[in-house]
């Protein structure tokens, strides 16, 4: 069986990062770790698309900056969002005057970013790769659910789109955190019909790329200190637990980035979701917990749930997926 | 008086009725806001159709007028006058008594919709 | 290769999710969906006693410019980003009713002005409320022309 997980030998380095949140993200118990906070998730623009953009845009300036690098350092940009032919990602990337590669795997984004960009800085193409994704709660409204304003009901099992965007800077060497190795997930899909429920649609995915990651690097989840999922939410979370034990494995050290973002009361339903959140927890929390050496070996499985809002008109189901990266202090 | 006020508690309490009806289906089948809203429309149509909505509306008045099942029975009431002035009557008769609800849920959007813009959410 | 891939398809994941996923608080939300309806009717039975006694309006005129004011009330609230909130809190109670209608048509009208006055704002306006329009229109007809032909053949 040819293997998914890619090793890599020189360990690129995360060597800086930069979050950038709306006000609810700010508002909640995390928020003091998001290094940017907006007063209001418009920033300055006409439409959420714009300020989503702008976001990402900001983000990426950032992230370069707060690793005291020029811009003309930079060897290209992978980005994606969730909006349609990932516009935000795109119109973003215009203002820099480096390469850009769009990618989209829904939310699971930004590990895919971060593994490919790690894939070519470790291959000796490149040395410096800007790895950034974002979202926003209001355009994904209204591309997936419906208009900002409309009285509906949010049914229990559903999540909440994080407002944000998160980046981090691939380099080759330095004293950061480095990528071990990253796994590339399949496409898996067991069935469920509910685009409300995504957690559960992903959960089969996260833990289909989790077992691999496990067996083709040889490890047990106790050789980390910390399984970071990308967000399942609450509900997802605990499937995906469930669909590991019932394969033998136990994961008692894991987190999720969706769970963690808001506060969880009963407003927030399951937790976030988005391209943003698992940039957003990554980048700022866990970072610096590893920057501090507090983590010292942890896997970043960030998850997608690959729907379109056509495809669940048409009454198809909801095929998930997950990237790994496993990243060292 | 008495009277007055006898019918503002039966319009509370059958309008209430109503709406628990409907989250009672959003609850159990997980049907959007859209698709309650055909359902209860038609509910009414029908229900006037066989003549019934119209001693609901007599008993609970705004109760079962301000529902969308009310509009359902403008629809349906409308259509059946028509029918007894003839073919085209019969046609054209349903949309005409809604007309009142159509023309104000349009042009009152519109006005609205040059004004303001959607906010984004918290809860 | 099929059209529908569901060879993976898990049962007994997908009924495992059923049985674990969370449940609306049952009783509350009836009761919060009851007191908003309700209170929207009752509204709506002040609106009608208003133009009954004040206005002197009567039959179709009273039903139609109560309704009227009812969807102004819908419109007005929508554009001030407060009936989402209301929406949040009662569910099916401000659904239903005249003013959910006219949420439902205002709301995307405001969303999609973003994408200009005629493809977005207008053409974007019964995203949601144009099924009513159609299904109802279309079964009024059926209605009417059911009712010529009995009063034709029953003549």
């Amino acid at each position: 069986m040819a293997k998914s997980t890619v090793f890599f030998k020189n360990k690129p380095r995360i060597c800086s990062t930069f979050t950038i949140a709306g006000p609810k993200e700010g508002n909640s118990l995390f928020g003091k770790y998001i290094h940017e906070i907006l007063k209001d998730d418009r920033f300055d623009e006409d439409t959420f698309e714009k300020a989503e953009c702008k976001m990402l845009s900001y983000c990426i300036e950032q992230t370069i900056k707060s690793a005291n690098k020029k811009q003309t350092d930079i060897n290209a940009l992978i980005s994606g969002d969730l909006l349609n032919q990932i516009i935000s990602a795109s119109f973003a990337a215009r203002n820099f005057d480096f390469p850009y590669i769009g990618v989209y795997n829904a939310c699971s984004t930004f590990s895919e970013a971060l593994s490919l960009s790690a894939v070519l800085v470790d291959g000796g193409y490149m040395k410096n790769v800007v790895a950034a994704t974002g979202s926003h709660f209001a355009t994904a409204e209204r591309q997936y659910r419906y208009p900002l304003e409309l009285g509906s009901t949010r049914p229990p099992q559903s999540q909440w789109t994080v407002t944000g965007a998160g980046g981090a800077l691939i380099t080759d060497k330095g004293s950061y955190p480095k990528i071990i190795s990253a796994t590339f997930g399949k496409v898996v899909d067991f069935g469920i019909t509910d685009a409300n429920n995504m957690g559960a649609a992903m959960a089969p995915a996260c833990c289909d790329t989790l077992l691999t990651l496990l067996k083709e690097t040889d490890t047990s989840p106790k050789d980390y200190d910390l399984i970071l999922t990308g967000d399942l939410g609450a509900l997802g979370s605990r499937l995906m637990k469930k669909l590991a034990k019932e394969r033998g494995v136990n994961i008692d050290n894991h987190c999720d980035c969706g769970e963690m973002i808001y506060n969880l009361k009963e407003e927030e339903y399951q937790g976030g979701s988005g391209a943003g959140c698992s940039a957003v927890v990554f980048s700022s929390y866990i970072y610096k917990k590893l920057m501090k050496k507090e983590i010292k070996r942890m896997i970043l499985l960030a998850t997608g749930a690959l729907l379109s809002s056509l495809s669940s008109q048409q009454g198809e189901s909801i095929p998930g997926i997950s990237h790994a990266v496993v990243v060292e202090a | 008086m008495w009277e007055i006020i006898f019918m503002y508690i039966k319009a509370f309490f059958v309008g209430g009725a109503i709406c628990m009806i409907a989250q009672i289906l959003i609850n159990v089948t997980k049907l959007t806001s859209g698709r309650i809203l055909v359902i209860f429309m038609l509910a009414g149509l029908i229900l006037q159709a066989f003549g019934v909505y119209e001693y609901l509306i007599d008993f609970a008045g705004a109760g079962a007028t301000v529902p969308i099942s009310g509009f359902g029975y403008l629809l349906a009431q409308g259509a059946i006058s028509g029918a007894k002035n003839g073919l085209f009557g019969a046609i054209t008769g349903g949309l005409k008594s809604a007309s009142a609800g159509i023309t104000a849920a349009i042009v009152f959007s519109l006005i609205v919709a040059l004004i303001s813009r959607p906010k984004s959410k918290v809860h | 290769m099929t059209t529908k891939n569901n060879q993976n398809y898990n049962k007994e994941y997908i009924e495992y999710v059923k049985k674990i996923a969370p449940k609306t608080n049952e009783a509350r939300s009836l009761f919060h969906a009851f007191l908003v309806g309700g209170f929207i009717c009752l509204i709506g039975q002040f609106i009608r006693y208003l133009f009954l006694y004040t206005f002197g309006l009567f039959g179709d005129e009273l039903a139609g410019a109560t309704s009227m004011a009812l969807i102004f009330i819908g419109c007005v609230l929508t554009g001030f980003g407060v009936y989402d909130n209301i929406g949040h809190f009662a569910g099916g109670g401000s659904i239903v009713p005249i003013t959910g209608f006219a949420n439902s048509v205002c709301s995307p009208a405001m969303e999609f002005k973003s994408e200009g006055f005629v493809y977005g704002l207008a053409s974007k306006m019964f995203v949601v409320a144009g099924p009513i329009i159609v299904y109802g229109v279309s079964a009024s007809v059926l209605t009417g022309l059911i009712y010529y032909f009995i009063g034709i053949f029953t003549a």
